[in-house]
């Protein structure tokens, strides 16, 4: 049973104004991811020399997406610091994974060097 | 007996307690996913020259895919706006849109994207018996434009079932992919955007001769094996958040508002942020699989 | 001595209102024993549990020590049962009832090693004293989300069901090490197309396990940072609240990249997909039928990405109870606790990159390897700054052997003498001759049989006062502890000395193949026997265990003298766990101060008994 004993009204209208100021922002951001689409789709189709180059460009443009769901739509740009060194954490161990991993694969024992 | 912070912030911390418990979830998910991408990754790079296929999957339905998952991420932080903002009814409408844009995408996969796939045949042809199939291949015209050689041959299949008769000695196609149809035209050199149609052409291919065959199921090739399975995995996120969504937007949703709405909207926060990080994950799947 | 229970009402508004308001309606039996959300009833039915499946992975080596003892012998009267009651061969070998197959043997270590790991070990020593003790530690009502703790229960047991039905699988349960390499577990048991077999219910199994681990971690970790009472800061937290943490941390990532591989090889058994089956493999002198281009060296990547880290989170919760056990009973703090608590932090953090030390004989080069070395070696520090934090403890204090006071006492040597043999695997040079042989079950049991599991004994005997209202007796406590103690060296200790001549770990021939075993090998029939008496002597600790329940002696709130907080709630706590609310007025250890007449003060009280000279509470 939860009694509504935390929220007084202040902090309710402080709130409302606040989000209110943000819905533009949530629209115009959506607007950018769905521009930042149809670019990396076209782009894919440009011929940037080496597969690698592709692979780079759709994955700086797919990087430059993320960081806006998780900056703005997630409400990361102003988080607080436990979700921080949470989010931190996870990226160094995930990191680890995949470079040693990719170190191992890349550093066999050789018979001749 | 109540739990303390589950609707208002602890003041040293300065969070509820479901906010902290979602980024947590999302932490580990976030490794779970790492490793399914980091797996796609040793795959890609170990595969043998030709068996890592490009261009296989449908472009423009995977583009409008992501639009749909990208607006309904627009939909779903309108919809907690709302709540904050204590427009119970503009919450029902943007969580109902969102909903029907998470339906959307996974009808758009389960009804059309993987049917399409399982469907299609595709025979890798041996080393050794890669010139007996020029005319379907290439592979000189390729040489001489230094573009990687072809190995495999795909299309729709004659009969399906044939592929049960282990008596047969042969593969029978009844149309094949335009890339294997007209392989030194310069539009099969590189994916397109938009699909090129099947063109009628019965082609049989000695068993003897192929390496590895099957229809587009997940044992088809390793790329396929990610796809299916990242997909498929992102897929089962989608319906999770769906199942969320849909119990909040019922009478449930409605008497949690009456009885204190700040409980909804930070029930609505959540997994809304869940939902965040399923079309994340998507962000990186669209180009991984279908552009690159 | 009685403590003075001294909380009171603290802070100017409760945001969970003033305490003791409770449902007053009574649950069903069913609400209350089976689809409870209370944490000390879910920490229970994860202690007893747990504590059933670490008797059957018991059970499930006395079988295998009988094959190494006496090979290619009649079981006797076991032997026959199980050959009826098992549906393959696998008891039946040569159409002789009650003798062994090399298969089931095989099968035999794989499970002994998933169940004591997944479903004994963890549950028990994190998920049971966790759930139990850290809310209890920390003045908290429950855990912040009991209906997921509920649920993270439900899918432990049913993994765990999962796991015990494979033994009745046509082709017995899985068989391909408690590690699980592939190419052969993808393809052990007729490959591909088929559900109903061990390897295949086994990845299932473990996919219900993580997923119980992940809804722990994220509650415990949570309910720690959220729910701390009043007054109780981060460095006013008893270790094991500490370690608990950082064992859910570790839970929370680690345990996904092995959910991943767990669906990628599901998905090779189910599917016939190719994800660690390489190009061109054959089985039986025939061409397997896949389309290859996968990597068995990614199964082991992702696979010990985690088992590492679980290595620590099989270790980690033990030290703390040890710390917890070993301060009530010298009357002394712990010795360099801000020390420890880093030291543990710091064994969370590097576990994580230290994984490719059990792969050192996969034709690793020189950089990764040598990364890996460093890192392994790194790691050994804070586990010996932890040590010798609980040794220094001992120093001066005023010893009392109760039966948890023992068990803790022969951990420190134990887990050193455990954590020591390591040394030697953490460098490829020497790693290269010990892989894979005896002396690395010796090591990591050293670590685990007489480090965890006498700190989870130390655990059963010190909690059940607080969970029960009595006391175990004492007497047959100290049998069970003298009895386990003699036989675990008896049967550990020679398994160093079978694993330096290189006798192989897996052998099901007891390591007779190999001439180089010929020395060694006559410790079978010793280490077996032992193994046998030990686990006669787990009879007093069973009986002890439920008889104790209704028969031990009735204690009050602190029948140990103890500091920490959940020696200030009822034994056992109502449902909300304390009657008044809770505030915390100094550290966790605060045993022997000097100055005042009584040698410990609990936390949870402001004043602290009267000294000579007046003062206030420390």
């Amino acid at each position: 049973m939860e009694h509504v004993t935390e929220q007084t009204h202040t902090p309710d209208h402080d709130a409302a104004h606040h989000v209110n100021k943000h819905v533009k922002g949530y629209v115009f951001v959506g607007g950018l991811l769905l521009f930042c689409t149809a670019l990396t789709v076209a782009l894919s189709y440009v011929n940037f020399g080496t597969q690698k180059a592709n692979i780079v460009v759709a994955m700086v443009l797919a990087t430059f997406k993320v960081s806006c769901v998780g900056a703005i739509f997630m409400h990361l740009k102003s988080e607080k610091w436990t979700i921080y060194r949470v989010l931190l954490i996870t990226a160094v161990f995930a990191l680890g994974l995949f470079l040693l991993t990719a170190l191992a694969f890349h550093d066999p024992i050789r018979l001749n060097y | 007996m109540e739990i303390p912070y589950t609707v208002s912030a602890r003041p040293d911390t300065g969070l509820y307690n479901a906010k902290i418990g979602i980024w947590l979830f999302l932490a580990s998910e976030v490794m779970l996913f790492g490793g399914l991408f980091s797996g796609y990754v040793f795959l890609r790079i170990g595969a043998q020259p030709g068996y890592w296929p490009h261009g296989l999957l449908n472009v423009p339905v995977g583009t409008f895919n992501t639009a749909v998952l990208i607006a309904s991420s627009v939909t779903v932080v309108l919809a907690w706006a709302s709540l904050k903002m204590r427009q119970f009814a503009q919450y029902k409408i943007w969580m109902g849109i969102t909903i029907l844009c998470g339906l959307l995408f996974l009808i758009v996969k389960l009804t059309y994207e993987w049917p399409a796939k399982f469907h299609h045949f595709g025979a890798y042809i041996k080393k050794e018996s890669l010139a007996k199939y020029e005319p379907y291949l290439g592979n000189n015209y390729l040489a001489e434009k230094g573009l990687p050689e072809r190995v495999e041959i795909t299309g729709d299949l004659e009969d399906e079932a044939s592929l049960k008769d282990e008596s047969a000695k042969t593969y029978v196609f009844k149309e094949l992919d335009a890339v294997n149809a007209e392989p030194t035209n310069p539009e099969s050199d590189r994916p397109t955007f938009w699909p090129r149609p099947l063109v009628e052409k019965r082609v049989v291919i000695d068993k003897a001769d192929v390496d590895y065959a099957s229809m587009f199921y997940p044992r088809h090739s390793a790329y396929f094996s990610a796809y299916f399975l990242i997909t498929g995995l992102h897929g089962l996120h989608v319906l999770g958040g769906l199942i969320v969504f849909t119990y909040f937007w019922l009478p449930v949703g409605a008497n949690m508002y009456k009885r204190n709405p700040e409980h909804l909207a930070n029930r609505i926060e959540v997994a809304g942020l869940f939902w965040h990080f399923v079309d994340l994950v998507w962000i990186f799947v669209f180009p991984l699989f279908y552009l690159l | 001595m009685e403590t003075s229970t001294a909380i009171h009402s603290h802070g100017p508004h409760d945001p969970h209102g003033h305490g003791g308001h409770e449902d007053h309606h009574e649950l069903g039996f069913w609400q209350k024993y089976v689809f409870s959300t209370d944490h000390k009833m879910i920490g229970i039915q994860y202690g007893i549990t747990g504590l059933c499946f670490l008797f059957f992975g018991f059970c499930l080596m006395m079988v295998m020590r009988w094959q190494l003892a006496y090979p290619g012998q009649v079981l006797p009267v076991v032997g026959p049962l199980l050959a009826r009651i098992i549906r393959n061969d696998g008891m039946n070998s040569g159409g002789v009832p009650g003798v062994m197959t090399a298969d089931f043997y095989n099968s035999l270590g794989a499970m002994h090693g998933t169940i004591m790991v997944f479903l004994g070990i963890v549950p028990i020593a994190f998920a049971a004293f966790g759930n139990y003790v850290v809310p209890l530690q920390i003045g908290a009502p429950d855990m912040t989300f009991p209906k997921i703790n509920m649920a993270s229960f439900h899918s432990f047991w049913v993994g765990g069901v999962i796991m015990l039905l494979s033994f009745f699988s046509p082709t017995g349960p899985a068989k391909s090490g408690w590690t699980s390499y592939s190419p052969l577990a993808d393809l052990a048991d007729q490959g591909a197309g088929v559900i109903f077999n061990g390897q295949t219910m086994w990845i299932l199994g473990m996919v219900f396990l993580i997923t119980s681990s992940l809804l722990g971690a994220v509650n415990f970790i949570t309910t720690i940072i959220q729910l701390r009472a009043p007054g109780m800061t981060w460095m006013r937290m008893p270790f094991f609240c500490w370690v608990q943490l950082i064992t859910a941390f570790i839970l929370l990532l680690a345990f996904p990249p092995l959910e991943a591989a767990s669906f990628m090889q599901l998905m090779d058994r189910v599917f016939g997909t190719s994800f660690f089956l390489p190009h061109g493999l054959t089985m039986g002198n025939h061409l397997v039928n896949a389309a290859g281009g996968g990597s068995p060296l990614l199964w082991q990547h992702l696979f010990w990405f985690l088992a590492h880290p679980e290595v620590y989170v099989l270790i980690l919760p033990g030290l703390g109870i040890i710390a917890e056990v070993l301060t009530n009973n010298t009357r002394r703090p712990l010795w360099g606790y801000k020390a420890a608590v880093y030291a543990a932090m710091g064994i969370g953090f590097l576990s994580f990159i230290v994984w490719a030390h059990h792969m050192y004989l996969t034709g690793m080069g020189a950089a990764v390897s040598t990364f890996f070395q460093t890192t392994t070696i790194m790691i050994s520090v804070p586990s010996v700054i932890i040590l010798t934090c609980l040794l220094l403890s001992l120093w001066g204090g005023s010893i009392r052997f109760t039966v948890p006071m023992l068990f803790a006492t022969a951990f420190l040597p134990e887990f050193g003498i455990g954590g020591l043999t390591g040394i030697p695997l953490a460098f490829n040079s020497t790693d290269l001759y010990l892989h894979d042989t005896y002396y690395i079950i010796a090591h990591f049991h050293y670590i685990v049989a007489p480090g965890t599991i006498f700190a989870i004994f130390a655990g059963v005997y010190y909690w059940f006062p607080k969970a029960s209202g009595r006391m175990m007796n004492e007497f047959w406590g100290k049998v069970h502890f003298w009895g386990t103690l003699v036989c675990m060296n008896i049967v550990f200790f020679p398994m160093f000395l079978q694993g330096m001549a290189g006798m192989h770990r897996r052998g099901f021939d007891g390591g007779a193949t190999y001439d180089l075993a010929k020395p060694v090998i006559h410790w079978n029939t010793t280490i077996s026997h032992a193994a046998w008496l030990m686990g006669l002597f787990q009879l007093p600790f069973i009986f002890n265990f439920f008889w104790s329940m209704k028969f031990g002696k009735k204690v009050g709130n602190n029948p140990w003298n103890a500091t920490t907080l959940e020696w200030s709630a009822p034994s056992p706590p109502p449902h909300g766990n304390f009657t008044e609310p809770v505030a915390i007025y100094r550290g966790p250890y605060e045993y022997s101060v000097p100055g005042h007449n009584v040698d410990f003060i609990p936390q949870a009280d402001p004043q602290g008994p009267r000294t000579d000279a007046g003062a206030h509470g420390h």
